[in-house]
C-alpha cells in the first residue's frame, strides 16, 4: 500500500494536545537573561541623543544596548535578500536604529535585565531624544509632487519602478468591442500568527558557536544573514526552529530583533530571550498592507478577454527586506487561469514611514486575483452574462498545457503553467454550491426582504518555488529513522507528510519516521518555509534521499546475504529474500555495517554509513488552481456580511495527505475572509498606527466562518517525481474576490460598486446609503 | 503593599506553595514558575485566549490574572487534562478531526471546550461556535476544532464517534 494519499493522523499532534509542545519561551536555559527593546514612537525622526542612565541603575538590568554599542559588523544596514535591477534605493533597516527612525516601532535600543518584568520597566527609563520630521503616511499621498520623504535625503518616495508584460496592448485596446476600467484599493493586514516573534540566543565561547533559537519559517536565511554581516562561518551558527506557532510569511524574515539578541547573548555571555508582545508585533513585524490598482481590460462583444493593462502602486514601508517581491508577484499574477493575448502593469513601489511589508500568506496573490475578478465581474455586468459563463469562455483550455503566459519570472526563466483543468475546476466548485440553482434561492430570500448574493473566482498560483530544499534521511544503527531538514513548520504538519513519502519507499509505517525540521545542523543548505514550496520542494528530496537510502540496504543486503539484488524486498524494516523472509537483515544490522566494522570490506562502490542527502532543484515553479464561490448574506440595515456557504475546488496535483490538505484550505480561506471583511491595520496621517491590539484589529472568529465544503482535484505536476503542488496559500488568494463578488450580488437591485477590501460594516452602509440615494 | 506574597493553591489536582512577585500573572507563574508551558500567551491582553485555563473549573484568561489572585483556588492546565497518558476523548477528537495545526491556541481551545462540555452534553454547532468565540486560531479555520468538539459530546454522550 502507499502512505501517499492517505489521511494518517499527524504525528505532531499528541504533544502539542497534551502541553508538551516546545516553543521558544518554553526554552528554560540556565542562567538566563531576558530583554525588551526600546522602540520609536515617531514614524520619522532623528535620533539625538539616547541617555540609558536611569534604566542602568534599576536593580536586575545587565546592559543597555544601542547602535553604537553593536559590533561594528551589526551597526550595517541589513543586507536586501531579493535584489531587483528595479529598486532605485536599496534601503534597509539597521539592527538597531542608528541616527533616526523610519518607524513606528523601530528599535531603537535592547535593555537586557533578569526578567522581562524588570527588562519593561527599564525599556521605559531609556530616554532617546527625537527630532521629529514629517512623515510619508499614506502610500499614495506619499507619490503626490512636495509629499514627505520617508528617508531624508531622497527627491521622492519612488522605491522602485517596472513594467511587466506582453504582447500588443495598445492595439488590443485599440480594437477591442469594450473597455472596462476600474480603481481598486486593497489592504491586506498582516500575518498575525497566533505565536508573537520568539527568539533566543546562547553563546559558548569555548567552541565559539552560537546558537539561536527563534520561530522562524527559515533558519537557514537567519543563520546566512548573521554570518553575511559577520563574517562568522557557517557551522558555528546553529539556527534551531522549534515548534512554531504560525507563520502565514510574516516570520520568514531575519529581523533586527535575532541579530541584537545574538549580539547581546555573545557581549554579556549568557543566553538571551526575547519574546515579543502583540502591541510590538502589531508595529514591527512585516505586513502586507496597501496595494492600489487602476487597471483596464478590453473584450470582445462576447465577452472575450482581448487585454488587460493597467498601474500597480504598492505600499513597500520603510525598508526594503526584501525588495520588492510582493508587488513582482502580484503583477505577474494577474493574467490568472485565462487566457489574456496581451498584458501590461506597471509597477511602482512607495516608501512610506511604516513597517516593512513583505508577504503575508497569498504573498500579493490575492490583491492581483481580486483586480482581474472584479474586471471580470464587470464584463459580466456590462455585458449581461453570468459571471461563471464569462470565465469560463477565457480559461485557458486543459488541452493548452503547458501553458506558456507570456510572462518572465524573477530570474528571468518564462512563466509556464504546467498542468491544470482550470474549466473543470471550476465546474466542480459550481456543481458543490448549486450556483445554478441560486436563483431560487435568491428569489426565496428576496420574498422575505433578506439580501443574498453569489460570487465566484478562479486563481492559478505560483508553488513550490525553487531553488531547493534539502532533505537528510539516515538509518541509524538501532535500526530507527530519521530524517532531517532546515524547512521549519509552523503548523502544516510536515512530519507527517515526510514521514508518509519516506514510509512510502522504506517499506514502513509512518510513525516509523522520526523528523527533525527548522535546523540548520540538518542539512548544510536551506532557503525556508514559505510560497508554498516545502511538500513542493522538500517532499521530493525526501522521496529522493529515501529512494536512494532504500538502493544502497539492497546492495549491502544483497552483499551480506550472497543474495541477487534482484531477489530482496524491503518490508517491517528488514531486507530479506522475497518469499524467504527469515532470510534477510534488520534496517539496524545494515546500517551497523554501512558504519563499518573493522576488518569487513565495503562491497564494490558503496559509501559509508547509512544516510543520504538530496536536494531537489525544481526547474520552476509548479501552479496550483482552485475555484471558489461565496454565498452571502448582507443585512442592509447594519452592514453586516453574513457569509452562508464557502466552496472551494482546489487542485494542488497530487495529494500527501488529504485531511491535511484541507486543513491548510479552510485556514486559507478563513484568512481570506479576515481579509475581505475585518482585517485592517490602520495608521493616522502622521504614520502613527492605530489597530494595536486585537479589540481594534479584527481576526476571524469561529461565529464569523461557515464550514468550508471542499473538492479537490489531483493534476500531477510533470515538474517533480511526486507530482506535488503547494497547498498553503490557495485556500486565501481568491477568497476576498469571491466574498466581494457575492457581496455586490446581493445588492444588484441597489446596483452597488464595490472597489475596495475590507469591505467594513461602515463602507458597506456608505455605499448603500449611496445608491439609495441615487436610485 | 508587599512585592512578594506567599500563595498556596492547586494546579492540576497538586498543592503547589510558592512565594511570588505580586505582579506576576497567573500566565507567568505556570509557565516559568512551575514550568507548565503548556498554557500559551497570544496577545497578553485578553483577546485571543490562547492563555484560557480553569480556574475553580470555570475558564479565565491567565493572561489578566495575578497569581495572587489564585491563592486558595484550583488551577487546571493542559498538561492535567490526559490521564496518565490516555488522551481525553476531546483530546483524541482534536487528533482525528485534523484540529489542530501549529497547537499554540490548542490549549486554550480546551479549555474553553472542557467547560462546554461540562456545561452542555449535546450542543448544536452554533452553541460550539459562540462558545468558541473568545479563542483565536489562525490556522484552522475553525472547522476541525468545531468537528472535534461536536465528535467528543458525542462520545462523551456514549454514542460511537460519527463515521465509526
Amino acid at each position: 500500500m502507499s502512505w501517499i494519499g492517505s489521511a494518517v493522523p499527524r504525528l505532531e499532534d499528541a504533544s502539542l494536545l497534551t502541553g508538551k509542545g516546545k516553543f521558544v519561551d518554553d526554552i528554560h536555559l540556565p542562567n538566563a537573561l531576558q530583554a525588551a527593546v526600546v522602540r520609536s514612537p515617531y514614524a520619522h525622526a532623528r535620533i539625538t541623543g539616547i541617555d540609558a542612565a536611569a534604566a542602568l541603575d534599576m536593580p536586575g538590568v545587565h546592559a543597555v544596548f544601542t547602535h553604537a554599542d553593536l559590533p561594528a559588523a551589526l551597526q550595517a544596514a541589513m543586507p536586501l535578500l531579493v535584489p531587483n535591477p528595479a529598486i532605485r534605493y536599496p534601503v534597509t533597516q539597521h539592527v538597531l536604529a542608528a541616527d533616526a527612525v523610519h518607524f513606528v516601532g523601530e528599535a531603537v535600543a535592547l535593555v537586557i535585565a533578569e526578567d522581562r518584568y524588570i527588562a519593561e520597566d527599564a525599556a521605559e527609563r531609556v530616554f532617546v531624544d527625537y527630532d521629529p520630521l514629517p512623515a510619508a503616511g499614506d502610500f499614495r499621498d506619499a507619490l503626490k509632487p512636495g509629499a514627505a520623504v520617508a528617508h531624508e535625503g531622497r527627491d521622492d518616495n519612488v522605491a522602485a519602478e517596472f513594467t511587466v508584460g506582453y504582447g500588443e496592448t495598445d492595439a488590443a485596446f485599440a480594437g477591442a468591442a469594450h473597455v472596462f476600467r476600474e480603481t481598486l484599493f486593497q489592504h491586506r493586514g498582516a500575518g498575525h500568527a497566533m505565536e508573537c516573534r520568539t527568539m533566543l540566543a546562547s553563546y559558548e565561547a569555548v567552541t565559539d558557536t552560537l546558537t539561536i533559537w527563534a520561530n522562524t519559517q527559515s533558519p537557514h536565511q537567519l543563520r546566512d544573514v548573521y554570518c553575511r554581516m559577520t563574517g562568522q562561518a557557517d557551522n558555528r551558527v546553529r539556527v534551531i526552529a522549534p515548534d512554531t506557532g504560525g507563520g502565514f510569511g510574516s516570520k520568514v524574515q531575519a529581523y533586527p530583533e535575532h541579530l541584537a539578541v545574538a549580539a547581546a547573548a555573545i557581549a554579556l555571555g549568557r543566553p538571551v530571550k526575547y519574546i515579543e508582545d502583540r502591541r510590538e508585533h502589531f508595529t514591527a513585524t512585516h505586513q502586507e498592507r496597501d496595494q492600489h490598482y487602476d487597471v483596464e481590460i478590453a473584450v470582445d462583444g462576447d465577452g472575450r478577454i482581448k487585454g488587460v493593462r493597467g498601474a500597480l502602486v504598492h505600499d513597500c514601508g520603510a525598508h526594503l527586506a526584501w525588495g520588492i517581491i510582493t508587488p513582482f508577484i502580484s503583477a505577474t499574477t494577474l493574467p490568472g487561469p485565462y487566457v489574456v493575448p496581451a498584458y501590461q502593469m506597471k509597477v511602482t513601489g512607495v516608501f512610506t514611514n511604516k513597517v516593512a511589508t513583505t508577504p503575508v500568506r497569498g504573498a500579493g496573490r490575492p490583491q492581483a486575483v481580486f483586480a482581474m475578478e472584479r474586471l471580470l465581474d464587470r464584463v459580466a455586468r456590462e455585458l449581461s452574462l453570468d459571471p461563471a459563463e464569462v470565465r469560463r469562455r477565457n480559461f485557458v483550455p486543459a488541452d493548452a498545457m503547458p501553458y506558456k503566459v507570456g510572462l518572465t519570472f524573477r530570474d528571468g526563466s518564462p512563466v509556464i503553467y504546467d498542468s491544470g483543468d482550470y474549466p473543470t475546476c471550476q465546474e466542480k466548485a459550481l456543481a458543490l454550491a448549486g450556483y445554478d440553482a441560486f436563483k431560487e434561492r435568491r428569489d426565496a430570500a428576496r420574498a422575505e426582504g433578506r439580501h443574498i448574493g453569489i460570487g465566484t473566482a478562479s486563481y492559478v498560483e505560483g508553488t513550490g518555488l525553487g531553488p531547493f530544499e534539502g532533505v537528510s534521511v539516515q538509518i541509524m544503527p538501532a535500526g530507527n529513522i530519521v530524517a532531517q531538514t532546515g524547512a521549519a513548520a509552523q503548523g502544516q504538519g510536515h512530519q507527517t507528510m515526510f514521514a508518509q513519502i519516506i514510509a512510502d519507499r522504506l517499506g514502513v509505517a509512518p510513525e516509523a519516521v522520526t523528523v527533525i525540521g527548522g535546523e540548520t545542523t540538518g542539512v548544510a543548505y536551506g532557503i525556508g518555509t514559505f510560497a508554498s514550496r516545502v511538500t513542493a520542494n522538500a517532499g521530493p528530496s525526501a522521496h529522493l534521499a529515501a529512494g536512494n537510502l532504500r538502493d544502497k540496504m539492497i546492495r549491502i543486503a544483497a552483499h551480506l546475504l550472497e543474495a541477487a539484488e534482484d531477489d530482496l524486498d524491503l518490508a517491517d524494516g528488514r531486507v530479506f529474500v522475497k518469499g524467504v523472509p527469515e532470510m534477510g537483515k534488520s534496517f539496524g544490522e545494515i546500517a551497523v555495517f554501512a558504519n563499518g566494522m573493522p576488518g569487513f570490506s565495503m562491497p564494490d562502490g558503496i559509501t559509508p554509513g547509512l544516510d543520504d542527502t538530496s536536494y531537489f532543484t525544481p526547474e520552476r515553479s509548479t501552479y496550483a488552481n482552485g475555484a471558489h464561490v461565496a454565498e452571502v448574506e448582507v443585512d442592509i440595515e447594519t452592514g453586516r456580511v453574513s457569509i452562508l456557504r464557502y466552496v472551494t475546488a482546489h487542485d494542488c496535483g497530487t495529494i500527501i495527505n488529504p485531511m491535511m490538505v484541507e486543513g491548510q484550505v479552510a485556514g486559507g480561506v478563513v484568512h481570506g475572509i479576515g481579509n475581505a471583511l475585518f482585517e485592517w491595520m490602520r495608521y493616522d496621517e502622521a504614520a502613527q498606527p492605530v489597530t494595536v491590539n486585537f479589540g481594534e484589529y479584527l481576526l476571524p472568529l469561529a461565529t464569523e466562518t461557515p464550514s468550508i465544503e471542499q473538492t479537490h482535484m489531483e493534476t500531477p505536476t510533470p515538474l517533480n517525481p511526486l507530482g506535488v503542488k503547494g497547498a498553503g496559500e490557495g485556500g486565501t488568494i481568491p477568497a476576498a474576490a469571491a466574498i466581494v463578488a457575492a457581496i455586490e450580488n446581493a445588492l444588484a437591485p441597489l446596483d452597488v460598486k464595490i472597489t475596495e477590501v475590507p469591505v467594513t460594516p461602515e463602507y458597506l452602509l456608505d455605499l448603500i446609503a449611496k445608491a439609495e440615494a441615487a436610485q | 503593599m508587599a512585592e512578594r506574597l506567599e500563595i498556596t493553591l492547586t494546579v492540576n489536582g497538586e498543592q503547589v506553595t510558592r512565594e511570588v512577585p505580586v505582579r506576576l500573572t497567573l500566565a507567568d507563574f505556570l509557565r516559568h514558575e512551575l514550568e507548565l508551558t503548556g498554557t500559551h500567551l497570544g496577545c497578553e491582553h485578553g483577546v485571543c485566549g490562547a492563555c484560557t485555563i480553569l480556574l475553580d473549573g470555570k475558564t479565565a484568561r491567565s493572561c489578566l490574572l495575578l497569581a495572587v489572585q489564585t491563592d486558595g483556588m484550583s488551577v487546571d492546565t493542559v498538561e492535567g487534562m490526559a490521564d496518565n497518558g490516555a488522551l481525553t476523548p476531546l483530546q483524541q477528537a482534536f487528533i482525528d478531526n485534523h484540529g489542530l495545526q501549529c497547537g499554540f491556541c490548542t490549549p486554550g481551545m480546551l479549555a474553553t471546550l472542557t467547560e462546554l462540555l461540562d456545561t452542555i452534553a449535546d450542543p448544536s454547532e452554533q452553541e460550539v461556535r459562540e462558545w468558541l468565540s473568545g479563542n483565536i486560531c489562525r490556522c484552522t479555520g475553525y472547522q476541525g476544532i468545531v468537528d472535534a468538539a461536536l465528535a467528543a459530546a458525542k462520545a462523551l454522550r456514549g454514542e460511537s464517534p460519527a463515521g465509526v
